[in-house]
């Protein structure tokens, strides 16, 4: 048995490198794509190109007739057992809901809808005989964009009668959490400060790294299905629910997967279709989506208007916030679609003390690709409006706009705290943040050069940014989503398996696709338990393993999931207490456990829990009472979210001639309770830094008029790379707030970074330009956007720019005429 | 993605490459460095049934010294047209240009040839061969002929260059210790221009020339700026001012990166800030 005396005395707080890197970063490892089973038959999608119109007949002989093709499906050749897409948060009892077939029959409501599928005996052969798919549309006027959205003139589901879905409301006066927002906007008009702003959250595409990809084999008792996804149990119940197939029935495996950010937080058309394909022809069947797919096709994040009235006195202290979002739900509402900008109401009021405030949220039906969550979910959207009004409502006071924050943030000695939304922060400390941040970033010595440089004229310009966010997370309190007409719960679940040779098997319900649970997860154990690091193997993601899981989004795999693990691990030891004092011939009540020990205490007598897992399973001598057995399972239900918070310092340097902007700080000090892997929590926050300064700047995803996607590749869906960051400084408070609401102290870390820096990036650059006249710059803010702002030709810096692509992959040119079979029947192939 | 099905072939002599050329006529497309066929291949905008791979050609890499020109083979790679001591004596401005392509992976298989035959207007090797007055050498069934760089891009994606004609090398002039930079407007690291500004200058002025990348369906040259600058002293103030006409005859393509008006402006101003680092002031 390993001595467990030699292992180091604490793996939490431990810069342990990942376990799981080597097979990833090698890609020696199982992706769902690198799956291969025997006879195993390939899809490829007929998508539609129109935004919206009727299918008037689909062709499909020529593509029968194509080498080495199986079959060709459209969407009359399924009946019941293609099942439907769900919803599992309607927002509202009335929620306008359209039908979401997987492959519809009759009409496509977005550009990229599957239409048909091919099935052959190779992936190329199903992509040639794809194009020779003649599918006839009948062209319908298609609704994009919020706006025209709204005027419901064009109806992007004529059936509905209307685009507008759902009104979802949160009232502080009505709820009693707070006092009548109209009366402090009054009282504000004569007596204090409005400030008024439309802001816009441009459409994203979360744009993992592995494309996604499905397999299903129908053959054997259990119908598997591999799955690049986030959500393996989430997916096992949905095509229970939807298919006719009994829940036993299914076994739902997610392999190594490549990322996700919330875009394989979805139940998939595509992964409905080889479903239903495989058991149609009781053959494995595999599809892997092309990159041009994933951009269209794929759920996109984000899109919303926000119409927003901060009240306040003239001292800038804040008496009330009133939000109004319009938020684009796509063609179809996916499957928490309408719930994500509705996770925002509860983080307008971010760290501060409003004492009214009033929330809608207006989801409309357009046709586009549906949208769902991306990392933050609806948090980052909130974080963006409240922290750019707190800037403006600075500037308009005159004050610094750290000072303004000071001045309405709840303090450390106000915890715990409830707010204006009705979530009780449990603990935080913003003070302390701020100044470490403030220090770090070196505030005051930026400030004066930025005065230096305005003052000098100098065509470069700086500005700095203020973000000082906080989040809910660790999704989620299952009583809580009920209220909210959420479909699920948030529990978690785990197991430990005590291996007859004292190895340990941990099995998790959380999902990991790239953030490392698996390292954090053993060090936990390790600690926990006093067994070491190596001897801990942590299993997930396949449902005949993890039976029981709620999966990971919303930065909550170590707070509820790995709390659910601290309890399983409990139960373990008293367990094993039980037999340690059986076997030691004491007292439980004279045993001590420590380092993996059970010593007598007064005594060098002693059992370590391995051996004890040995003699469990020996069973050669055991109490009366126990089974032989020291495995134990818990499933955890949080009783609260939890808060992290942070202050995030930006600055930017804005060249006036033109418009470009470069980053030359960013500080972030966050504030996460107690950090089990410090590695693993730098590697979130950078990277979460990355994504949301990407929205600040960089992404965006274009619908022409048409509905056409024209950000349809990285050509012009700008995802930034390393060459286009700078190297972050990442800090954390001397002291962190521990979390109170689990036994480990964490919080959520795995959306902080995209939550706070998106309004840092902005309120920098608007900082830079503030003194020309300018208080907004539409996201992404563009050279040319922040150029025409200082032009002072348009507001905001909004452009007329016609959404077309760089002409590099365009069709037809010269160098690239297109060819037969590809384009010429109304673009039925890619 | 996977591109409709070809055949592919290897030929080891321009000569051959020529014959399967005439052989498959249209049907057939020459494959350099691939990094523009591929991606238009893979995402089927185009279906070759021939792909002539040009790679196994020596003949056709490298760069030599040629009395009044350097002459670069159009399959030597951007790192190696970037990299060469012949390049950086007699012709800076290419190698600043080829430092600027895409990324690393890219410039070490992208060729110079391939990018001048593909003929994207966002290229960044257009302008300053234009700049510096490139002669392109075309070989077809009926042997060389030589096409200067103002006849060479014909309009968008389209050169001089016949569907049984391949581009062997580029003679370009040598240019021996003129001032060079190409200023490249980018919101993304990888990314094509928006707009970038290729200027060389001999002297503190005595000559210079300015090329426009994606200030039309062509590379371009600023003449009336040029004409400005020459024999003019490289102040800051003269040469703003002579920039001021770089944008003069463009015709920019509007798109989600800038619409024509911003790419003019571009234009203006990085072309002053070109001339001005290649004068070394
Ligand atoms: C992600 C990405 C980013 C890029 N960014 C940039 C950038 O910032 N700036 C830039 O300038 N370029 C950029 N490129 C393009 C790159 O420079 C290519 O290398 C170049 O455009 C084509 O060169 P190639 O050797 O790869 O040619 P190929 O792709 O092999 O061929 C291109 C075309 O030219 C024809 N052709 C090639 N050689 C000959 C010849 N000798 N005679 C006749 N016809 C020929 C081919 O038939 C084909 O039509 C980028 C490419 C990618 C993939």
């Amino acid at each position: 048995m390993t001595a467990t005396q030699d292992r180091p005395a604490a793996e939490i707080g431990k810069d342990r490198r990942r376990k799981e890197d080597q097979r990833l970063i090698t890609g020696r490892t199982r992706w769902t794509d690198n799956i291969t089973l025997p006879g195993m038959l390939h899809l490829a999608m007929v998508r539609s190109p129109f935004a919206h119109a009727s299918i008037t007949s689909v062709d499909v002989e020529a593509a029968k007739a194509s080498p080495n093709v199986v079959a060709v499906l459209s969407g009359k050749d399924f009946g019941a057992e293609l099942g439907v897409c769900i919803n599992a948060w309607p927002i509202t009892p009335d929620q306008k809901t359209p039908n979401h077939s997987p492959m519809p029959a009759d009409r496509v409501a977005f550009a990229g809808e599957i239409v048909a599928v091919v099935v052959a005996r190779s992936a190329a052969e199903a992509r040639d005989a794809a194009e020779l798919v003649d599918v006839e549309y009948d062209e319908l006027p298609a609704v994009i964009g919020i706006k025209n959205a709204l005027k419901d003139e064009v109806l992007a589901h004529p059936d509905l009668g209307t685009n507008k879905s759902a009104l979802w409301v949160f009232d502080s006066n009505e709820v009693g959490t707070g006092s009548d927002v109209e009366a402090a906007i009054e009282t504000a008009r004569t007596d204090g400060i409005v400030i008024e702003r439309e802001y816009r959250q441009q459409r994203l595409i979360p744009a993992f790294m592995e494309p996604r990809s499905v397999v299903v084999d129908p053959t054997g008792e259990q119908i598997t299905m591999w799955s690049a996804t986030q959500i393996p149990h989430i997916l096992r119940f949905a095509l229970a629910a939807t298919t006719g197939v009994p829940e036993s029935k299914i076994r739902v495996i997610a392999p190594d997967v490549g990322g996700g950010f919330g875009g394989k937080l979805q139940t998939t058309p595509e992964e409905w279709i080889a479903w239903a394909v495989a058991r149609r022809l009781s053959k494995p069947v595999k599809y892997t989506e092309t990159r041009s797919e994933s951009l269209m096709a794929a759920h996109h994040g984000r899109d919303q208007v926000q119409t927003l009235t901060l009240a306040a006195d003239k001292d800038g202290k804040v008496t009330g916030l009133k939000v109004h979002l319009d938020a684009d739900l796509g063609a179809y509402i996916a499957v928490v679609g309408g719930g994500v900008p509705v996770l925002g109401a509860f983080m307008f009021n971010a760290i501060y003390k409003f004492p009214s405030y009033r929330f809608e949220c207006q989801t409309v039906l357009t046709n586009t690709t549906f949208t769902d969550a991306y990392r933050g979910a609806g948090r980052p959207e909130a974080t963006y409006a409240i922290e750019r009004l707190m800037d403006e409502l600075a500037a308009e006071v005159g004050v610094d706009p750290l000072e303004i924050r000071e001045r309405n943030w709840i303090t450390h000695e106000e915890f715990p705290f409830t707010t204006v939304a009705g979530l009780e922060y449990d603990t935080g400390n913003y003070e302390a943040a701020t100044a470490k941040a403030r220090e770090s970033f070196g505030y005051d010595a930026l400030r004066a050069e930025q005065k230096e440089r305005r003052d000098r004229g100098d065509r470069v310009q700086l500005g700095i940014g203020v973000s000082t966010f906080t989040e809910m997370c660790g999704l989620a309190p299952s009583r809580v989503l009920g209220s909210l007409d959420y479909g699920a719960g948030g529990w978690e679940h785990a197991s430990v398996r005590m291996l007859a040779t004292g190895k340990v098997e941990i099995v998790t319900g959380a999902s990991a696709h790239g953030q490392g649970h698996e390292t954090a997860f053993s060090q936990i154990v390790a600690d926990r338990l006093g067994v070491p690091f190596e001897d801990v193997e942590v299993l997930h993601g396949d449902t005949q393993i993890a039976h029981k899981g709620l999966d990971t989004y919303g930065s909550r795999s170590l707070v509820v999931g790995g709390e659910a693990l601290v309890r399983a691990v409990d139960k373990v030891i008293d367990k094993a207490k039980h037999l340690a004092a059986h076997l030691l011939e004491a007292s439980e009540d004279d045993l001590e456990y420590k380092g993996g020990r059970f010593t007598v205490a007064g005594t060098d007598q002693g059992v370590a829990i391995q051996e004890l897992a040995t003699a469990a399973f020996a069973a050669h001598n055991y109490p009366e009472d126990m089974e032989p057995s020291l495995d134990a399972d818990a499933t955890y239900d949080p009783v609260n979210f939890n808060y992290p918070h942070g202050t995030h310092l930006c600055a930017m340097e804005v060249d006036t001639e033109t418009g470009a902007v470069k980053m030359r700080k960013y500080t972030c000090c966050d504030d996460i309770g107690v950090i089990i892997n410090p590695l693993i929590v730098a590697g979130q926050v950078h990277g979460g830094l990355v994504q949301g300064i990407a929205q600040a700047l960089w992404e965006e995803a274009v619908h022409d008029d048409a509905g056409t996607l024209v950000s349809g590749s990285f050509v012009d869906y700008l995802l930034p790379t390393s060459a286009d960051t700078i190297s972050f400084d990442v800090v954390h408070t001397d002291e962190p707030s521990v979390c109170t609401t689990n036994t480990l102290g964490t919080k959520g870390v795995g959306e902080a970074g995209t939550i706070a820096s998106t309004p840092a990036v902005v309120n920098a650059v608007v900082d830079a330009i503030r003194h020309l006249g300018i208080n907004d710059i539409q996201m992404p803010c563009t050279p040319e956007r922040v150029w025409r702002a200082i032009q002072g030709s348009k507001a905001g810096g909004a452009t007329e720019t016609p959404p077309d692509a760089m002409p590099h992959f365009a069709e037809g040119e010269a160098n690239q005429q297109s060819h037969e079979g590809a384009l010429d029947q109304d673009g039925a192939g890619q | 993605m996977i591109p409709v099905k070809f055949d592919y072939l290897a030929p080891t002599s321009v000569e051959e490459a020529l014959a399967a050329l005439g052989e498959h006529g249209d049907e057939a497309k020459i494959l350099a460095g691939g990094q523009s066929l591929l991606p238009v291949l893979r995402m089927r905008l185009n279906a070759p049934e021939v792909v002539i791979d040009l790679g196994g050609i020596s003949s056709l890499r490298g760069i030599r010294d040629d009395g009044d020109a350097i002459v670069i083979g159009a399959m030597t790679t951007h790192h190696d047209v970037r990299d060469h001591a012949l390049v950086h004596e007699h012709a800076l401005l290419l190698s600043k240009a080829a430092a600027e392509v895409a990324d690393a992976q890219i410039r070490h298989r992208g060729t110079f040839g391939g990018a001048l035959a593909h003929a994207d207007p966002a290229g960044d090797l257009g302008a300053p061969a234009l700049a510096l007055g490139a002669q392109f050498v075309i070989q077809g069934p009926g042997g060389s002929r030589t096409v200067e760089a103002a006849d060479f891009f014909v309009d968008l994606f389209e050169t001089a260059i016949g569907e049984d004609e391949i581009l062997t090398e580029v003679r370009i002039p040598k240019h021996t210790g003129w001032g060079a930079h190409y200023e490249k407007f980018v919101r993304v690291a990888h990314q094509w221009p928006i707009v970038a500004v290729a200027a060389t200058v001999k002297g503190s002025i005595d000559e210079a020339r300015v090329g426009l990348t994606n200030m039309g369906s062509t590379p371009l040259r600023a003449s009336a700026t040029e004409a400005a600058l020459a024999g003019a002293t490289a102040t800051e103030e003269g040469v703003r001012e002579a920039a001021e006409l770089a944008a003069e005859g463009t015709n920019p393509p509007s798109d989600l990166n800038g619409a024509a008006d911003y790419r003019q402006h571009l234009a203006r101003v990085l072309t002053a800030r070109a001339v001005l680092k290649a004068a070394g002031a």
